[in-house]
C-alpha cells in the first residue's frame, strides 16, 4: 500500500509541472515562487511525501485539474457505478461458473460437459470489448431491448446513487455486467474442473467411495469444498481486476464509473485524479487478499491451528 | 462355505496399445476370522485385486473375466446403487497412507457418523456414540473428546486407527488392508498389526492384506498368496510358504530380504528379477580413471569425518520479539566419528534427525551450532567458494527417492556428465564421455542408458543412475540417505550389492541412513542410534544387535520383525 502510495505521490513529481498547470501564462516569477512556498512543494520530498499520506488516508486528494471540483467528490459520484457494476458481474460468473466447472468436472465425457468447455475456450479467447459490441449489436440495435449506454435512471441515497431500485438501471446494468463476467466466469470453469478432477482422484475420495456413501455426498460435500480451497484465492484476485480493469467495458458502454475517469484523466494528464484511482485500487486489492485470507481460515481447518 | 471367494479374476487396462493385463487367473478363497496375506513386489497386480472385488478399479481398469462371491452371493456383476450398500457395510477397505485418506477439511465426528449413517438404520445420536465406541475399540484415547478434532491434530498412526475405525464402523465381515503399515514407523507399525491381530480375533471379520513386506506376513497372517506380474505363484499356510516355499519366485524373494538375525556378506544372487543388469562390462579400477590416485592432500588423521556437537533447529512459530519464537530442536548436540573406509550407520524413527544431520553434513543445511570436520578441515568454518568446492567434490550423495533426485528434462550421460565438467575433472569432452559411458556400465546399466532420459528408468535403475553420478566426482565419502526404502526388496538386494562392491573397490567411507534394522545390519560396519534428534547409542553393528545397550535401541530391535519364527 505504501509502495503505491510513493508511486502514485511520484506521479505529481515527474509527470510535468503542478505550477504550469494552476497558473496563466502572464504570472510572474514572484508569484510563482510565491505560490510554490504557499503550495509546500518546496519543502523536502520526505515532508511532502509525508502530507500526500496525511491527505490521503482522509480521503483528500486535492482538486481535479481539469473539472476543478475535488477529487474526493469526483470519485464518490463514480465509484458506486463501478462497484455496482463489478459486484453484479462477479456474481453472475460466480453463480454460473462454479457449477459449470463442477458439472464438467463430474460429468466429464458427457455431451454438454464438452460443450461447455468448447463454449469457456471461446469466451476466453474473444476480447472483451468485442462481446460488449457484439451484445450491443445484437440487444440494443437490433431487438432494441436494452440501452446501449448509460447507467439508466439512479436513485441517490444520499451517500450513494444506485441503479438497482429501477427497471432502467437495471436494463442498463445487465449487458456490461454479462460482458464483463464472461471472461472470469470462463476462467472459474475452467479453474473448478481442474482442481476438482485433482480432487477426485486424491486418496480420500476413493476411501470415501469404498465406504460406500452416496455420491452426491462424495461430489459435494466431501470434493468440492476441497475444490474450493486453492481456488478461492484466484477467484479473489479476480475480482479485484474486475473492479480494477473495467475500463474496456466502461468505454464500450460509456457507464459513468471510475474506468472512464480514469481513461479520460490520462487523456488530460489529470494526475490528482491519477494517483487517487491508483490508489484506491491498490486500496481495494488490500481488502479483497484480507478478505480471501479471513475465508481460507474459515474453510481450512489446518490454517486454525496455533 | 466360504466368506469372500474370487474365481479366474482377471483385470485389463486397456490402452491403445493394447491391453495391460494386471491380474490373472486370480482363485482365492477367505474364512470368517482368518488373515490371508498377498504378498508380492510392485506391480505384481496385489492391490489390484482388492480394487476389483469393489468395484474401485481406477479408469480404464476393467474384469473382464471372473467371478467375486460375497457369502455365496455372487457380487462382481452388481449395479452401482447395490454394489454401494457393500462397500463399507460388508466390505470395509483400509488404504496405505493415513495422511491422504482422511478428508482434510471434516471433523472425524463428521466422517464417522456419515458412514454410520449411510449404512444403518439409527438416529444420529446412536451413531455418535457408536463413532465413539469405534474410536475407543481402536485405542484412541480419550474418544468423546478428540471425536471433534480434524485429521490433521491427530498423528500418522492415529490416523491409520481413525481409518481402521472408519472401515469397521458399519460392521463389515471382510476388511481389504491395502499395505495398511507401509506408511508408519516400526513401532507404530508394531501397534497397528496388534490392533488388527485382535478385532480380527473379536469381531471374527475375514481380512485380506496386501503387503510387499515379509516381516508383515510373517507377523500377522495365517496364510499366505504369492504374487508375481500377475499371476498367483503359491499359496500356503505362513509356515509352509517362509519356511519351505516350492516355486523358486517365493524363494528368491525370500532370500533378499536382508536377514535381521545375521549378517552375511552378500545377498545372493536374486532370480526372477527383470532388471539383472544388462552390461557386466565391469572396469578395472587400478587402471581406470575412477580409481586414479586421487589428489586430495590427506591429512592422514584416523577420522575421515567428525562431528562435533552439531545442533540443528527449525523455526515452527515466528515473532517480531525473538524471545517468542519458537523453535524445534531436529538435531541436539550430535558429536560422532567415522573412520577412513567403513559403513558408518545412523538408524532412527522418522523426525529422529538423521537427515538433517546427513544434510548439515554435506552442507545443505547450515548447522545452527557445531562443527563438521572431514579430514581434519573444519567445513562450518570455510569462507570462500573455492575451498567449499573442493571438499563438496570428495563428498557425495545419494537420496530416498529415485523419482525427484534425477532431473526428468535431462539426459542420463548429461547428468553423470555434468558434476565432472563441473569439477574439472577431465581435460576433453570425448573423456567425459567415455568416462560417463564406463560409469554407467560399471553400475550395471550399460553405456546405451547416457542417451535416455530418467523417466525410462525403473526405481532400482534410476537408483543406479543416482550412484554413477555420485561416483563421477572421484568422491571418498558417500552420504546415502534411504538409498534403498523406495525400492522393492529384490531390488534392494541389488542395489546393496552394488554398494558394497564399490565401496570395497573404492575403499569409500559411508554414511548409511535407515530406518531399516536388518539393512543395517547387512550393511553397516558401526551404528549410532537416533532418537528426538539426540544420540542414543553409538556401537558397533554387531555388538548393537547382539547385545543392545539403552532401552531405547532394545525397543527397537525388539519390533524388528521376525521373519523367520519357525
Amino acid at each position: 500500500m505504501l509502495a503505491v502510495a510513493f508511486i502514485a505521490f511520484a506521479m505529481f513529481q515527474f509527470v510535468g509541472d503542478p505550477i504550469s498547470n494552476l497558473v496563466g501564462q502572464d504570472t510572474s516569477t514572484e508569484e510563482r515562487e510565491q505560490l510554490k512556498q504557499d503550495l509546500g512543494l518546496n519543502d523536502s520530498i520526505v515532508v511532502q511525501f509525508g502530507h500526500f499520506i496525511g491527505n490521503a488516508v482522509q480521503g483528500e486528494f486535492g482538486k481535479s485539474y481539469r473539472l476543478r471540483k475535488p477529487v474526493k467528490e469526483l470519485i464518490a459520484e463514480r465509484f458506486p457505478a463501478t462497484l455496482e457494476l463489478s459486484l453484479l458481474s462477479a456474481f453472475i460468473a460466480l453463480l454460473v461458473g462454479i457449477p459449470m466447472g463442477v458439472y464438467t468436472a463430474l460429468r466429464r465425457d458427457s455431451w454438454l460437459a464438452q460443450g461447455f468447455m468448447t463454449l469457456s475456450l471461446i469466451g476466453i479467447s474473444l476480447p472483451t470489448f468485442l462481446i460488449g459490441i457484439f451484445l450491443i449489436l445484437f440487444f440494443g440495435v437490433m431487438l432494441q431491448w436494452l440501452p446501449t449506454f448509460g447507467r439508466g435512471e439512479t436513485v441517490d441515497l444520499g451517500w450513494w446513487t444506485t441503479g438497482f431500485l429501477t427497471v432502467s438501471g437495471w436494463k442498463s446494468l445487465i449487458m456490461p455486467a454479462i460482458t464483463l463476467a464472461i471472461f472470469q466466469m470462463t476462467l472459474i470453469v475452467r479453474l473448478i474442473r481442474a482442481e476438482m478432477l485433482e480432487v477426485l482422484r486424491s486418496d480420500y475420495i476413493k476411501f470415501a467411495r469404498a465406504r460406500g456413501l452416496k455420491e452426491r455426498s462424495i461430489s459435494f460435500s466431501h470434493a468440492l469444498k476441497n475444490t474450493l480451497v486453492p481456488v478461492i484465492t484466484i477467484i479473489g484476485l479476480q475480482i479485484g481486476s474486475l473492479i480494477a480493469f473495467a475500463i474496456i467495458t466502461e468505454s464500450v458502454f460509456q457507464w459513468p464509473g471510475m474506468g472512464l475517469l480514469f481513461i479520460q484523466a490520462i487523456e488530460e494528464v489529470d494526475i490528482p485524479i491519477m494517483s487517487a484511482y491508483l490508489l484506491l485500487i491498490a486500496f481495494v486489492f488490500v481488502l479483497i487478499n484480507l478478505i480471501v485470507d479471513v475465508l481460507y481460515y474459515a474453510i481450512d481447518p489446518r490454517l486454525r491451528m496455533n | 462355505m466360504s466368506l469372500l471367494k474370487i474365481e479366474g479374476m482377471r483385470v485389463e487396462f486397456p490402452s491403445r496399445r493394447g491391453s495391460i493385463v494386471a491380474t490373472k487367473n486370480v482363485n482365492l478363497e477367505l474364512a470368517a476370522g482368518e488373515i490371508l496375506g498377498i504378498v508380492g513386489e510392485s506391480g505384481a497386480g496385489k492391490s489390484t485385486i482388492a480394487n476389483a472385488v469393489l468395484d474401485l478399479l481406477d479408469p480404464p481398469g476393467i474384469m473382464p473375466e471372473g467371478k467375486v462371491f460375497l457369502e455365496g452371493e455372487r457380487i462382481d456383476s452388481l449395479p452401482l446403487d447395490e454394489m454401494r450398500k457393500i462397500r463399507g457395510r460388508r466390505i470395509g477397505m483400509i488404504f496405505q497412507d493415513p495422511l491422504t485418506s482422511l478428508n482434510p477439511l471434516q471433523t472425524i465426528q463428521h466422517q464417522l457418523v456419515e458412514t454410520i449413517t449411510t449404512h444403518l438404520d439409527v438416529t444420529p445420536e446412536q451413531a455418535l456414540e457408536r463413532a465413539i465406541d469405534m474410536l475407543d475399540k481402536v485405542g484412541i484415547p480419550d474418544p468423546s473428546e478428540r471425536i471433534g478434532n480434524y485429521p490433521h491434530q491427530f498423528s500418522g498412526g492415529m490416523r491409520q486407527r481413525v481409518v481402521i475405525a472408519l472401515s469397521l464402523c458399519a460392521d463389515p465381515d471382510v476388511i481389504l488392508a491395502d499395505e495398511p503399515t507401509t506408511a508408519l514407523d516400526v513401532s507404530i507399525q508394531a501397534q497397528i498389526l496388534d490392533l488388527m491381530r485382535k478385532l480380527v480375533k473379536e469381531t471374527g471379520v475375514g481380512m485380506i492384506i496386501i503387503t510387499h513386506d515379509m516381516g508383515v506376513i510373517s507377523d500377522i497372517c495365517d496364510r499366505v498368496m504369492v504374487m508375481y506380474r500377475g499371476d498367483v505363484v503359491e499359496v500356503g499356510t505362513t509356515r509352509k510358504i517362509l519356511g519351505n516355499p516350492d516355486h523358486p519366485y517365493t524363494k528368491s524373494l525370500i532370500s533378499a530380504v536382508p536377514r535381521p538375525d545375521k549378517r552375511i556378506d552378500r545377498f545372493p544372487l536374486v532370480e526372477y528379477i527383470e532388471e539383472a543388469g544388462v552390461a557386466q562390462r565391469s572396469i578395472d579400477v587400478k587402471t581406470h580413471w575412477l580409481g586414479e590416485t586421487r589428489d586430495f592432500s590427506s591429512n592422514k588423521s584416523e577420522f575421515l569425518l567428525s562431528v562435533k556437537n552439531l545442533e540443528m533447529r527449525f523455526m515452527t512459530y515466528n515473532s517480531i520479539l525473538p524471545s517468542r519464537r519458537k523453535y524445534l530442536r531436529a538435531v541436539d548436540d550430535v558429536s560422532f566419528d567415522i573412520k577412513a573406509g567403513e559403513v558408518f550407520g545412523l538408524v532412527g524413527e522418522s523426525g529422529s534427525g538423521k537427515s538433517t544431520v546427513a544434510r548439515m553434513i554435506s552442507g545443505i543445511y547450515k548447522p545452527h551450532a557445531g562443527h563438521v570436520f572431514f579430514d581434519g578441515t573444519d567445513l562450518t568454518a570455510l569462507s570462500s567458494r573455492k575451498a567449499v568446492n573442493h571438499y563438496r567434490r570428495q563428498m557425495q550423495m545419494i537420496f530416498q527417492d529415485p523419482f525427484s533426485s534425477l532431473n526428468g528434462r535431462m539426459r542420463v550421460g548429461d547428468i553423470v556428465a555434468e558434476p565432472i565438467k563441473f569439477h574439472k575433472l577431465a581435460s576433453s569432452n570425448a573423456e567425459v564421455k567415455s568416462i560417463v559411458g564406463d560409469l554407467l556400465d560399471h553400475v550395471g546399466l550399460g553405456a546405451v542408458a547416457a542417451k535416455k532420459f530418467p523417466h525410462e528408468f525403473s526405481g532400482g535403475q534410476r537408483q543406479r543412475i543416482s550412484i554413477a553420478r555420485a561416483l563421477a566426482t572421484r568422491p571418498r565419502f558417500l552420504i546415502c540417505d534411504e538409498p534403498t526404502s523406495a525400492l522393492d526388496v529384490s531390488i534392494q538386494a541389488q542395489v546393496l550389492n552394488l554398494l558394497k562392491d564399490l565401496q570395497e573397490e573404492l575403499s569409500l567411507t559411508m554414511l548409511f541412513i535407515s530406518h531399516d534394522l536388518p539393512v543395517i545390519r547387512q550393511v553397516c560396519d558401526r551404528v549410532a542410534v537416533m532418537r528426538n534428534g539426540k544420540l542414543v547409542e553409538v556401537a558397533d553393528t554387531e555388538e548393537l544387535f547382539e547385545n543392545p545397550q539403552t532401552e531405547y535401541s532394545k525397543h527397537l530391535l525388539d519390533l524388528m520383525p521376525r521373519l523367520v519364527k519357525v
